[in-house]
């Protein structure tokens, strides 16, 4: 198969993936506590549906999805509802959410589950709700609702490609990797299902060519499925080829417009883990309660790979790896390129949680002090989106925000190529995030100007009507007063009209 | 004969240029809108006028220079300036000083229900009735601090934005870069 290449890229970063890759899976003891934030994806945040107090079982839906672009969350296990309030979650502002947290009873009890015999006979309406119903989200990072994704471009019905992503390009991580190797022929059935709901008329599983023995447990467990819509790529590792956009233009040769998604061009793309997730929705009749994640570093004492209970304090999962090192430095949740740092290891790991770092002073980027821009322009060349990073970081800095979005900024991924590759040592991407997230809250506070606009408006043609009606009535009772004069005068004995009315 | 066919032509432009001049009408002054998207919906006042709208009325009749809207700050200044074709100018200080938003708060123990606030409130924020405790709906704040004045018992305060998930973004990366140079 012809592949193509993307502009820039790292082809030498260093992949620690040998800290990890070669430990099979594992299954994560269950905690005391989970802890479920109810925005654990992309869009509205779910609503809580049970209250303190109730008994839980394993699989039960405990917040209802919010809207289309929202997501259900389900229990991992029994347990009683402790409380339903603020805690920290794994974000980079280190801001408390809303969550529901659950002591477990070690029980384990779980509801039934309801699994699909087969697929073919379900309308494929049914089976994207069950993906909905299931609260599966992209599982690469994204977080994006699955089904949502699945729905929209089932509606424009010209999906012509399927692309699997098990191209997992960041350094350290190595739960897809495992996945393939390990659960191979579930991930296929997946991949059969998503054709099916999709119409499409092929799947191409990619992988990084650092992975042989994964590649080949993928090609015997397709030979062995046997559906020649669906074909296994070999890619050359080359950091960021796991992007989105990135891999479409590695297989296809497509380039996803800015603004769009890769639906506009005919192509979804899935993370294999979030496959593994709908087969096991559809075929198990399982929601999403567990996902496989890397914990690895210098920081941990025996690196893992995982099957962890989402909603597992990452302290329970650290414990699992037999405690930190004593060069532990810092917590990171996402790999060293585009991972943020955490406070606290109280926080829970979430749907998109795909590897928690511990990382020694070594392992992670310090800062260095940065020096001028010297437009030397290999961040323009490094850069994986084809953006002028140098361009975006005179204007992000000097909050010329309208021409950076000429510029696209946000078609930034916040790789960290450039930063990686810039000899004045320029926190480009960090300049990068501030522009961005500067300009969306430029937005909502517009919204919010606007809203106060509205008020305000309306405000003044109430009181302007107010006023309007008080001058017409006490002009009428001017009027009135007048016409009440005249005939008392006249006849005085005549009886007041409101003195009937009293009687 | 040329002259003839010269009158008729120019008639027939003076009557079409006519027609145009009724039928698209310019309502209003669309500069007056485009300064009122800038300025911030505060509706303060503290500008000197009674809103955001009749300051950028005055804006647009070169009634009052634009630097008097501290909410908007200096980076409203500088879009207006942007907008105008004028220099941007600092901030008047006699108009008060830019600050990060805020917004009212009523200690529920101490109101009276008097209704004063819901009345100063130019947008409506405030719920309540007479002798009934008021509260302020966050959500709607602009943060004037219009109803502070009138609340005979002082119960009001303006207490900073409660930080959310939606509104928190990243810091600017500091410019150690300037340092070196």
């Amino acid at each position: 198969m012809k592949l193509w290449r993307f502009n820039g890229g790292l082809p030498a970063l260093a992949e620690h993936k040998n800290e990890s890759i070669h430990l099979a899976i594992e299954t994560a003891p269950l905690p005391k506590q989970l802890i479920y934030p109810l925005s654990q994806h992309i869009g509205a945040a779910a609503t809580a549906s049970v209250n303190v107090g109730d008994r839980v079982l394993g699989g039960q839906k405990i917040a209802q999805a919010n809207g289309v672009i929202s997501a259900p969350v389900h229990t991992a296990s029994s347990g009683t509802v402790v409380s339903i309030a603020e805690h920290p979650i794994p974000h980079p502002s280190g801001l408390p959410a809303p969550c529901i947290i659950i002591e477990t009873d070690e029980l384990d009890e779980h509801l039934a589950p309801s699994p699909i015999e087969d697929f073919r006979q379900s309308p494929i309406s049914e089976l994207i709700n069950i993906v909905r119903e299931a609260g599966i989200v992209g599982l690469g990072g994204a977080a994006f609702p699955t089904a949502t994704k699945l729905d929209v471009q089932n509606k424009s019905s010209n999906i012509q490609t399927l692309i699997l992503n098990g191209a997992e390009c960041e350094p350290y991580i190595s739960c897809d990797d495992r996945l393939l190797r390990e659960r191979a022929e579930k991930v296929i059935e997946g991949i059969d299902i998503l054709l099916y709901i999709l119409g499409a008329q092929q799947a191409i599983l990619a992988i990084e060519d650092n992975s042989p023995e994964t590649f080949k447990a993928i090609q015997k467990a397709t030979a062995e499925y046997a559906n020649p819509l669906i074909s296994t790529v070999k890619i050359p590792t080359i950091y960021p080829t796991g992007g989105e956009k990135q891999l479409i233009k590695t297989l296809t040769g497509k380039e996803v417009p800015a603004g769009h998604i890769p639906a506009d061009i005919g192509i979804v793309s899935l993370n294999v883990g979030t496959v593994y997730a709908i087969q096991q929705a559809i075929v198990e009749g399982l929601p999403l309660t567990t996902r496989i994640i890397t914990i690895t570093g210098d920081g941990v004492k025996k690196p893992h790979n995982l099957e962890a209970k989402i909603g597992t304090p990452i302290k329970d999962l650290i414990d699992c790896c037999n405690g930190y090192t004593s060069v532990a430095e810092r917590l990171i949740m996402g790999g060293p390129m585009m991972g943020f740092a955490l406070p606290t290891d109280e926080i829970p790991i979430v749907k998109a949680s795909n590897c928690i770092l511990a990382a020694s002073s070594q392992e992670v980027a310090t800062e260095k002090d940065p020096m001028p821009c010297i437009r030397c322009g290999q961040c323009a060349s490094a850069c994986p989106a084809s953006l002028l990073p140098q361009q975006l970081y005179w204007l992000s800095r000097s909050d010329q925000f309208q021409k950076a979005e000429k510029l696209n900024l946000f078609d930034c991924i916040e790789c960290g190529c450039c930063d990686i590759v810039c000899p004045s040592h320029i926190p480009l991407v960090q300049h990068f995030r501030y522009a961005k997230s500067a300009i969306k809250s430029q937005r909502l506070e517009k919204q919010s100007s606007d809203k106060a606009r509205d008020r305000f408006e309306a405000r003044e043609a109430r009181l302007a009507q107010e006023k309007a009606e008080r001058a017409e009535r006490s002009r009428k009772k001017k009027e009135a007063l007048k016409n009440k004069e005249k005939p008392t005068l006249a006849t005085p004995k005549a009886p007041l009209p409101s003195d009937n009315v009293e009687n | 004969m040329s002259f003839l066919v010269l009158i008729i032509v120019f008639s027939i432009l003076g009557l079409l240029l006519g027609f145009v001049a009724i039928r698209f009408k310019v309502k209003g002054n669309p500069l007056v809108e485009q300064i009122d998207k800038i300025l911030p919906q505060t509706q303060c006042g503290q500008c000197s006028f009674p809103g955001c709208k009749p300051y950028a009325e005055a804006i647009a009749k070169g009634e009052a220079p634009i630097n008097q809207c501290p909410p908007g700050g200096e980076a409203g200044i500088a879009a207006l300036a942007d907008l105008l074709g004028v220099d941007p100018l600092p901030l008047n200080e006699e108009n008060g000083v830019e600050k990060a938003k805020m917004v009212a708060v009523i200690d529920e123990n101490t109101c009276i229900g008097c209704k004063l606030c819901i009345q100063a409130c130019p947008v409506d924020a405030i719920l309540g009735t007479a002798k009934h405790m008021h509260t302020v709906i966050e959500s709607e704040c602009t943060g004037c601090e219009l109803c502070i004045p009138p609340c005979p018992v002082e119960c009001i305060t303006m207490e900073p934005v409660h930080e959310t998930l939606a509104l928190w973004h990243w810091q600017k990366p500091s410019d150690t870069e300037d340092k070196a140079n």
